[in-house]
């Protein structure tokens, strides 16, 4: 092929070149681009975080939700239950000692759904193999970063009531 | 860069002339894992009714290869030592461009695995420093492989010659192919 008789390479010979060294060679001004673009993605996407998070606070519950009757739940059972005005799930845990607590039911590495194992007495999310403390929420293993957020539990006689723990 | 222990100052020298046509080096060839076991050299009859004559052909390995320009796929590429390699598995669509575009008929297109395969000068031996397979089995010297001094010693009438025109067409190559002394071309078809 006289090449010289073309007037110039057409772009996709410029793009998809036959030369291998050509075609793996990454120039200083595209890995420059590259770089600019992942770490300037980066910035907006942390800005939009923290701007969100600024407008749109985190849901708050009002008072003293109800959520069941304690005879709903056995020892070692869960209940799953959702707050008015918010789709944030939640599970209420009825422990081996009787006790009551209540977790919202996302992990807090990748918002799995997480599941209280009544055996090991402790909170599982299954995706990443985290742990959490039943009784705290805190982290026992993987890679969640931050303990269950937890919601206070009020008794009042047979009805179970939850409410923003009063310590925040 | 791949580190590699490619001879670049050997190079392939073809003499059709001296094809005695015994075939070793298609069995030879096709002895390789890399190729499914199929050879990838051809021996062609010349001219059956009339002579015994036969003429070999490997992938001239084009310094602007017409196979890799006219692939739609980005399948064929030729590498830093000028090795045109056969078609990437994983790209290539079987359209059949390039065994219709190649000058010298090299390619051909494998109809059980749907693929485009073609010699690549042996690029698992050579980039060991090996000599491809076929010129290693060749009993004739149609197919040598090895320094341009070697092969002035062995042939001191002939001369290595890697520029072909069809017609207008000048087409260049890394392999070369043996002509009487003097010759600087290949004219393959005179307009």
């Amino acid at each position: 092929m006289n090449g010289s008789q073309l007037p110039e390479k057409p772009d996709y010979e410029v793009d998809f070149p036959i030369e291998r060294v050509e075609a793996e060679h990454v120039s200083r001004r595209e890995f420059a681009k590259f770089l600019c673009l992942v770490s300037g993605g980066m910035a907006v996407g942390t800005a939009w975080v923290a701007v969100k998070d600024t407008l749109f606070p985190p849901h708050r519950i009002e008072g003293e939700v109800f959520v069941c009757k304690t005879a709903n739940v056995p020892l070692g059972g869960t209940h799953a239950f959702t707050v008015p005005g918010s789709r944030t799930p939640f599970i209420l845990i009825h422990l081996n000692d009787g006790s009551w607590r209540a977790y919202e039911q996302k992990c807090t590495h990748l918002s799995c759904a997480v599941y209280y194992q009544p055996q090991a007495d402790k909170i599982e999310c299954p995706c990443h193999n985290g742990w959490f403390d039943a009784r705290t929420g805190n982290v026992l293993q993987g890679p969640p970063p931050r303990p269950l957020p937890h919601l206070e539990v009020v008794l009042k006689g047979d009805d179970i009531y939850v409410a923003e723990p009063k310590t925040v | 860069m791949n580190t590699t222990t490619f001879r670049t100052d050997q190079e392939f020298f073809l003499d059709p002339q001296r094809c005695i046509g015994c075939h070793a080096c298609e069995m030879a060839c096709a002895e390789c894992e890399t190729n499914g076991q199929i050879g990838m050299i051809h021996v062609d009859y010349v001219d059956r009714y009339f002579t015994p004559q036969t003429s070999v052909q490997i992938c001239m390995h084009c310094l602007d290869p017409v196979c890799a320009k006219v692939c739609p796929a980005d399948a064929i590429t030729k590498d830093e030592f000028g090795i045109v390699h056969s078609a990437n598995t994983a790209r290539c669509i079987a359209c059949s461009n390039c065994v219709d575009a190649c000058p010298f008929g090299v390619p051909k297109k494998i109809e059980p695995m749907d693929l485009m395969m073609k010699c690549n000068m042996c690029y698992d031996r050579t980039s060991a420093g090996k000599k491809p397979m076929c010129a290693t089995v060749c009993p004739s010297g149609a197919l040598y492989y090895g320094t341009r001094e070697e092969m002035r010693e062995r042939r001191p009438n002939s001369e290595p010659v890697n520029q072909f025109t069809f017609g207008k067409q000048i087409v260049k190559t890394k392999v070369n192919i043996m002509m009487p002394k003097g010759s600087t071309v290949l004219v393959v078809d005179d307009e």
